[in-house]
């Protein structure tokens, strides 16, 4: 008896209002999540590597505007794109710096320079820039806006849309241009690729820089929301790595997908469940994933991956 | 998550030879804060404040003759390592006394040490656990969490609300907040409707405060330090949440304002006196005190003292105190700490005894009120 | 093959004499740490320089011997001596366990899901406060005792640490030159060519990560019977990385070489002293380097580096 007018209430709680507003809580965060696991999907294909850094450079984008905004003065339209490209170098330098010279690159000493370069990364943004949080304004206003009882923030519609865009032209680049098509072909088969006079070692170097910008770029849109500090790379990182394993490691729209998924998941299980263990639901599902279907959510199974 | 990686210590020691050659044998005191860490927010200042106090007794010819001499350790707020420092502040530097450590969890494990090589140690962090029960030779200045609480269902019961949702953050400052805040709710007739946990490096809120909304709370009270809480004034303000926000006394600086933005404005907290010094009748024993603080603080580092610093501002103090009353080794400083009455410091007026190492009571904190132009005192 | 018990010998009556040349200062009680990290070093150094399977939890299940040590002697008044080995048999279970899946996972896919797992048992920690105290930690865990002896000083410690650190290496020492040892070599090198050879390299995987499980338990209640005192912090996922790095730097698949590495990390803050905020640039520098040009670790980077420098001699004298 106690247990159905527990339920009864609960259900009268549980208004669609609510779920409504878990959710989009949770498709703004996994917008996020996705562009970061695009970004390690991008790398991961073109080399082989699960790039440990990648949530830095999240960091990066974030403190970087910062430093442009408050330290230059610069207008908010022109800080970004320089945010970006200070990232998009750092990404260069780390694959000539650490990951190119590299004389034994197993699987192994490859995890351990990627963390061993977001330690770096992290110190040096430290000390740049100090351990404070710090706020960003957002881009358009902060007015709610309300949505059959839900409310957002116009930074939320920047995030989606700004997502959107990039993994259009994300889409684009790998389907119809000749570089995105050489950086498929490297990861279909990195020797036939040089084979056929694709040059290898600057399509990885491409792939790194592509997605520092998208960590950076992640890292830009989302400050305005979640604040900005020297550490904040670490676990935005591994989410995404979470959402890329849901999707498969794929560059595309199942790494999107994996992205929301998580993100809403999350979301409704700190609201319904337990809020303690938010993060903990993150890991769970990445866990079953690798178990139980290691090619992604909507992969076709193949080889196992060695 | 986001802990510093490999926690290294770096000494600063300071030792100041100039003045009075002839003077009585200086006095070596160890200093262990989470300078670098997550708990950086409340080692750095009290580091500073620490040094600066030290450097300001030696300026003035001491105490009775005695030189302070401040050999200070960086934990990184890791237990492992604020225990490693804490040996080695007593084997191979021989300090008289111990400020610190910060945090609640690196001060439990050091009291171990603490109370075998029998040197007092006087912690800057708020748990409760670390003077109850009493430990021979353990103080402590920052306020338990008890005074905070109790400060805030003071007035929810003077306004007659009575149903409140908690919004903690899952770290040694917010599982003790909690705790506190369910063991003392029965005793103001407050019942907590919703009972929330966000983690330290969360960037969104939203799902929680949801679910806050959809109970009948009449107050939400969210216990964390920057930059969660400000995290959360913004979500409140998005979903359009009209219950009043409570925050606790762990974002009581200009920092959560500037973090919080607009949203700030509105949210009431219990904070120590540190932050409205200046708004304070000249009556108030803690208002000399006070002022010198911030004062010298400013002077210093061009910065805005805290009440972090300020725990670290009593313990010198309150070490400076025992040793003009004549204590020059660690007994006789644990007997005079403990025979310590009435001493006006940063975080209250501190009167120990066998019975209470704590020392404060609930004036120690006033309820202060975001305004548009700052802080406002609640009455 | 006479050299291995006698570098062992050597190796053990340096660290009985060691604390000789400390007079019981300071650097006792940090000796007490470098022990358990050689312990936790070693038991990864099993899983991933022997058997090439990757571990970035283990910090998990240092964790879980710790409170499951603190816990049962702590709350439930149990002895600690009876305590240890419990709590080594359930993380010994869990692990058994977990591994039959996870150890499926090769390479980068395999290190994110332990990575997962870690940070998982590290919420677990923090969540369950009715049980281990939650973020604040757990006190009162008392000291290991031998009928009136109480290990409760650095030296006492050191020497009960010691002992199980010299054990755990000892093992592992023998388990390389046994037959097991070759096996796992075999799987490291190429699992589908040691399944041919008739190894059966799923259970031998198997129950090498149970082990260096069990290890680890071993090592997290000797911290928590040592420290009196645990909090969830000290388990995270930075020193799964720790452990992780102590084991590169030192040498894979190299005893002596895991306590090297133990030796350096827990030492480094010592020599790195007076670097105020730049030891975290120092140190991701370091292992970056570590990687690049001694990707053997230190017992291996180390005798390359002295026959360079004669060989470079040699070809001075010369010329």
């Amino acid at each position: 008896m106690k247990v159905r007018e527990f339920l009864c209430k609960k259900r009268k709680i549980m208004q669609l209002e609510q779920i409504l507003q878990y959710t989009f809580s949770g498709l703004s965060t996994g917008a996020i999540y996705a562009l970061i696991g695009i970004g390690f999907s991008i790398i991961f294909n073109a080399t082989g590597i699960i790039n440990f850094a990648q949530g830095e450079f999240v960091m990066l984008g974030g403190m970087l505007t910062l430093f442009f905004l408050e330290v230059l003065k610069l207008p908010l339209w022109a800080a970004i794109p320089c945010a970006v490209a200070v990232s998009a170098l750092a990404g260069l330098l780390f694959e000539r710096l650490a990951i190119r010279p590299l004389r034994q690159p197993t699987p192994i000493n490859l995890v351990i320079i990627t963390i061993a370069g977001s330690i770096l990364i992290r110190g040096l943004a430290m000390l740049l820039w100090g351990k404070d949080t710090h706020a960003i304004p957002p881009f358009t206003g902060d007015e709610p806006i309300s949505i059959a009882g839900a409310t957002i923030l116009p930074q939320h519609i920047w995030i989606l849309a700004i997502t959107l865009l990039i993994i259009a032209v994300n889409k684009f680049f790998f389907f119809h241009t000749i570089s995105g098509k050489a950086m498929r072909a490297c990861s279909y088969n990195r020797r036939a690729a040089g084979l056929v006079g694709i040059d290898v070692r600057r399509m990885v170097l491409f792939s790194f820089v592509i997605s520092s910008v998208l960590g950076s770029l992640a890292g830009i849109i989302v400050a305005p929301l979640t604040m900005t500090a020297y550490d904040v790379g670490i676990m935005l990182g591994l989410k995404g790595f979470c959402a890329a394993i849901i999707g498969g490691m794929s560059s595309g729209m199942a790494t999107v997908v994996g992205g929301l998924i998580l993100g809403v998941l999350e979301s409704l299980g700190a609201g319904l469940i337990s809020s303690g263990y938010k993060d903990a639901i993150a890991f769970i599902i990445l866990l079953l994933i690798l178990f139980i279907r290691p090619q992604g959510l909507f992969g076709k199974a193949e080889s196992e991956r060695v | 998550m986001g802990i510093r990686f490999v926690p290294f210590f770096i000494a600063i020691v300071t030792t100041f030879s100039a003045g009075a050659a002839f003077a009585a044998s200086p006095i070596k005191i160890g200093g262990l804060f989470a300078v670098t860490g997550p708990a950086a927010f409340l080692g750095e200042p009290e580091r500073n404040t620490a040094k600066m106090v030290v450097d300001e007794i030696n300026k003035a010819g001491g105490v009775k003759g005695h030189k302070l001499e401040l050999v200070v350790y960086d934990t990184s707020g890791d237990a492992t390592k604020a225990v490693q420092l804490a040996t080695k502040l007593i084997k191979d530097d021989h300090v008289t006394a111990i400020i610190g450590p910060s945090t609640t969890g690196e001060s439990m494990a050091v009291i171990p040490v603490a109370e075998r090589e029998q040197v007092p140690l006087i912690s800057c962090a708020a748990g409760i656990k670390i003077t109850e029960p009493v430990k021979k030779w353990v103080f402590k200045t920052a306020q338990n969490d008890t005074l905070a609480v109790g400060r805030i269902y003071e007035y929810l019961q003077k306004n007659k609300q009575s149903k409140v949702a908690i919004l903690t953050v899952s770290d040694g400052f917010g599982a003790s907040g909690r705790e506190q805040l369910k063991a003392q709710a029965a005793k103001y007739g407050i019942s907590i409707v919703s009972d929330d946990t966000y983690g330290p490096k969360d960037t969104d809120m939203t799902a929680q405060l949801t679910k806050i909304r959809g109970s009948k709370a009449q107050a939400i009270i969210c216990w964390g330090t920057n930059p969660g809480p400000a995290l959360i004034a913004k979500n409140v303000r998005q979903l359009g949440i009209k219950t009043p926000l409570f925050m606790s006394h762990g974002v009581s600086s200009k920092k959560f304002i500037e973090l919080a933005g607009e949203a700030a404005v509105g949210i009431k907290l219990p904070s120590g006196k540190v932050i409205v010094a200046d708004m304070l009748p000249a009556s108030d024993h803690q208002k000399r005190s006070l002022m010198a603080f911030v004062r010298d603080y400013q002077r210093h580092y061009q910065a805005e003292g805290d009440h972090f610093g300020g725990h670290a501002w009593d313990a010198v103090m309150l070490l400076k105190n025992a040793i003009e009353h004549g204590a020059d080794s660690s007994a006789t400083i644990r007997e005079q700490l403990e025979n310590t009455h009435g001493f006006a410091g940063i975080g209250g007026v501190f009167s120990y005894s066998a019975q209470d190492h704590a020392g404060l009571n609930k004036d120690a904190f006033v309820l202060v009120e975001v305004r548009k132009n700052g802080w406002a005192i609640v009455k | 093959m006479k050299r291995e018990p006698f570098k062992f010998l050597l190796f053990a009556v340096l660290v009985l004499v060691a604390p000789l040349a400390f007079k019981g200062g300071y650097l006792m009680n940090v000796l007490v740490f470098v022990g358990i990290n050689t312990m936790l070093a070693v038991a990864l150094n099993l899983l991933l320089g022997y058997a090439g399977q990757i571990s970035l939890g283990h910090a998990g299940f240092f964790g879980m011997g710790a409170y499951l040590s603190g816990i049962l002697t702590a709350t439930c008044g149990w002895n600690p001596w009876l305590a240890m080995p419990l709590a080594a048999l359930a993380v010994g279970i869990l692990a058994t366990l977990i591994a039959f899946p996870i150890l499926k996972l090769k390479g980068h896919y395999l290190a994110m899901a332990t990575l997962g797992l870690g940070i998982i048992i590290y919420i677990v920690f923090n969540e369950t406060v009715d049980l281990t105290g939650g973020p604040s930690g757990l006190s009162g865990i008392p000291n290991l005792a031998v009928g009136s002896l109480v290990f409760d000083s650095d030296i006492k410690n050191y020497y009960l640490v010691w002992t199980f650190t010299l054990a755990v290496m000892l093992f592992s020492v023998n388990l390389a030159g046994s037959r097991i040892g070759r096996a796992l070599r075999a799987v490291h090198d190429s699992e589908v060519a040691a399944r041919v050879m008739g190894v059966n390299a799923r259970l031998l995987k198997v129950q090498v990560f149970a082990l260096s499980a069990v290890i680890s338990s071993l090592a997290g209640s000797l911290y928590a019977h040592t420290m009196t005192f645990v909090s969830p912090a000290s388990f995270g996922f930075n020193f799964s990385i720790e452990l992780l790095t102590m084991v590169v730097i030192g040498g894979l698949g190299s005893v002596y070489g895991s306590f090297l590495g133990a030796a350096l990390l827990t030492l480094l803050p010592e020599l790195l002293r007076g670097a105020q905020d730049y030891d975290i640039v120092i140190y991701g520098g370091l292992l970056m380097v570590m990687v690049m040009f001694m990707p053997g670790g230190l017992v291996r980077g180390i005798p390359d580096l002295f026959r360079r420098m004669a060989r470079l001699r040699e070809g001075a004298g010369n010329a």
